[in-house]
């Protein structure tokens, strides 16, 4: 890639790439925004694919392997797809103490997956998260980004039952 | 911006609230949120305006007692409501004036005896989106006064005369690390917030950040002032959605209001702030880890000196601090160092904030004096543990902390004891254990923390945490031998001598913790093959049968 390449088209007509290059627009295309770029695509996309790292590697005039490097360095984000709903079990230590182990047990055997995976008919995503600050009410499990305290193995199973009922 | 317009401002605060008999405040944090308090508001508004009494409902951040939650707070009376459901806004609209609602009472008995607020000193009394209601309670006092009547001298000088220290874990003295960033030549200086807290169990600078997000930016301000820097960055976890969102709207009604931008106040002093989400990495607290994070780049460390002090954000001198920190700035710079420090113990001044969790009956946010003993916080305050089980003990400073026992409960707090007796301060979180958990599975579930969390940039922590954990794993399944304990003893010693950053330095703390205290419990899974809590499930062993 020439050093100084014109920036890239967008990957396709699709107006949320426009929300993504107005991230980038904001921090005027500069590489210290590549963080904060993923993060917009991750929010409007749910999760980052090759096409979209490359596209904003190359705005950004990022080195793809640096870009890759971030997206599988932090946590927060996922190179997969989620399903359509996501059920994400906290496991901070205060979560830990109140038997958060339990739940992740208890929704990994209701949904026949491991953590990190979703379901065959893609309707439910399982996933454990460090901590969302809400210990005073642990368990915590936030079903689809909200959160729900005080969690029950029979609260948590109806939830995904519910779901996947639908 | 000058006295007269800040005053002006309070009055006008003042004046809306004389329009009022009553004032509901609801508490609106995630907690609270995440049992629709924001319903409940919307009921109490509608009820308040049908009965016709003159009574404002307001939306506030977090009064503290989570576990209480959600809280609402009737003033002028400070009637205390817990636990409220959408449908009781009828009834506590119509008591307002007469007898409080009985059943609504949350009981937290002593929760608030013995508490002293600074950093939280405004919650529960403010609209967090609403400046004005900030300044109606003295913010922003201390930021013009330091523009105005101090130099940036005399302002670290105050810092350094309250003993302050950072409240991020580390402990160290705030006024010298002013003052050295402050010394250090360079055309650009950053100041930067650490927010990214990431001790699993700690959540007083969400609480901070969601409740009051003003007086952080007053404390940065005054902190770029004091050093020679012209632009912030506040380093925020995304998996704090609220309060991201409450700091967005602070940092405009902040620019609004003339506190960030260009001629600050009058003067030429010039600030601003720009918002920085973490992406779910613990080691990202680690300041030269959350630097390269602000970069673009994977946060791993990188081996000190040079310090931030000197070559930081783009190598250029960088000032950080965490939440709690800034959040005590303005209330030093508008009562002096000598307020500060005249509370606290001899090398620590001042108060915490803690986040009481675990199996204790009343969980929240409390801010204590340093000095208060842990038995006074887990037992006065919290009001022990619940379900009539015995406490075993508290765990202090995160993965890197430790598990303090019974004995030790009558511990005063301070940096210096945490530290002699095997934990630390960390950020405050505290998490109390009663006699079902096993130490073992904690020391094992903090490894596996640190295991995952390891950025795998040194040797030490990437490999050492990864033996540590397979080596207590192998004590709770009753496969261990002596021989591993003695190896995993050693392994403590090796990675927290030889690794690049906190993390790994201070990741064997839980077990050595542990094994200081608990020695008993990782006996019993080796020799005995038993967990005396009962958590640990073994591997069936064959027993001689005799015929």
């Amino acid at each position: 890639m020439p050093l100084y390449a014109e920036r890239p088209p967008l990957p396709s007509d699709d107006k949320r790439w426009r929300i993504v290059n107005g991230t980038m627009r904001k921090h005027g295309y500069s590489r210290n925004a590549l963080i904060e770029t993923l993060h917009t695509v991750q929010s409007s996309f749910g999760f980052l694919d090759m096409p979209a790292i490359k596209f904003v590697a190359q705005s950004l005039r990022v080195p793809l392997s640096q870009a890759y490097g971030v997206v599988t360095f932090y946590h927060f984000f996922s190179l997969k797809p989620p399903g359509k709903h996501t059920c994400t079990v906290c496991t901070g230590t205060a979560c830990y103490i109140k038997g958060a182990e339990k739940l992740v047990a208890e929704a990994e055997k209701r949904l026949q997956i491991r953590t990190g995976q979703t379901t065959a008919d893609d309707e439910v995503s399982l996933a454990t998260v460090r901590c969302v600050g809400d210990c005073g009410r642990a368990p915590v499990v936030l079903f689809d980004g909200e959160l729900s305290a005080q969690m029950d193995g029979q609260r948590l199973t109806a939830q995904l039952d519910a779901w996947r009922n639908q | 911006m000058n006295t007269e317009e800040l005053q002006q401002i309070a009055a006008g605060v003042a004046e809306e609230k004389e329009k009022y008999d009553f004032e509901v405040d609801v508490c609106m944090g995630t907690s609270c949120l995440s049992q629709h308090s924001d319903r409940i508001r919307d009921a109490l508004a509608k009820e308040a305006e049908a009965c016709g009494k003159k009574c404002h409902v307001r939306r506030t951040g977090c009064m503290g007692p989570c576990a209480a939650g959600p809280m609402v707070v009737v003033e002028p009376a400070g009637t205390r409501y817990g636990h409220v459901h959408e449908s009781d806004a009828k009834e506590m609209i119509e008591s307002l004036g007469g007898e409080p609602v009985a059943r609504l009472d949350p009981n937290l008995g002593s929760y608030f005896e013995g508490q002293h607020f600074v950093v939280l000193e405004n919650v529960g009394h403010i609209d967090p989106e609403k400046v004005d209601d900030y300044i109606a309670c003295g913010g922003y006092e201390a930021l013009l006064k330091a523009l105005t009547e101090m130099t940036p001298q005399t302002v670290i000088e105050q810092i350094s005369k309250s003993g302050l220290r950072g409240r991020g874990g580390g402990g160290y003295l705030t006024g010298l690390k002013w003052d050295t960033v402050a010394k250090v030549k360079g055309a650009q200086k950053y100041v930067i917030c650490n927010g990214d807290e990431g001790d699993p169990g700690a959540f007083m600078d969400r609480s901070v950040l969601e409740s009051d997000p003003q007086r952080v930016i007053e404390g940065m301000a005054i902190a770029a002032y004091a050093i020679g820097a012209s632009k912030g960055f506040i380093y925020v976890r995304a998996e704090y959605p609220l309060a991201v969102q409450r700091l967005t709207v602070a940092l405009r009604e902040a620019r609004r209001r003339g506190f960030l931008g260009n001629a600050i106040c009058e003067t030429s002093f010039t600030f601003d702030i720009d918002i920085r989400l973490g992406a779910g990495a613990f080691v990202c607290g680690e300041e030269t880890a959350l630097i390269a994070s602000i970069e673009g780049k994977r946060g791993t460390p990188r081996p000190r000196p040079p310090y931030p002090a000197v070559s930081g954000l783009w190598d250029d001198p960088t000032l950080i601090n965490n939440v709690e920190t800034f959040a005590n700035v303005a209330p030093i710079i508008r009562h002096g160092g000598e307020w500060f420090s005249a509370r606290g113990t001899a090398r620590s001044k001042g108060t915490k904030v803690f986040a009481l969790t675990g199996k204790i009956r009343r969980t929240g946010l409390v801010e204590v004096p340093m000095g208060m003993t842990l038995r006074q916080i887990i037992f006065d305050i919290g009001g022990g543990v619940p379900d009539g089980r015995k406490f075993k003990a508290v765990q202090t400073g995160g993965p890197s902390g430790g598990c303090l026992p019974e004995e030790h409960l009558d511990l005063s707090i301070s940096y210096d004891a945490l530290i002699s007796a095997g934990s630390m301060m960390g950020s405050g979180g505290m998490i109390v254990m009663d006699d079902t958990s096993c130490m073992v599975s904690v020391a094992r579930f903090f490894m596996e923390f640190c295991m995952t969390e390891s950025c795998g940039k040194c040797v030490p922590c990437r490999a050492g945490t990864v033996q540590m954990f397979e080596l207590l794993t192998k004590i709770c399944k009753g496969e261990a031998t002596h021989r591993d304990l003695d190896q995993l003893t050693e392994l403590c010693e090796v990675v927290g001598a030889t690794s690049l950053c906190g993390l790994g330095q201070t990741a064997p703390n839980p077990v050595l913790s542990t094994l200081r205290y608990f020695k008993h419990e990782y006996l019993a899974h080796i020799d005995e093959k038993r967990c005396p809590a009962g958590v640990c499930e073994f591997s069936p062993v064959a027993v001689e049968v005799h015929a």
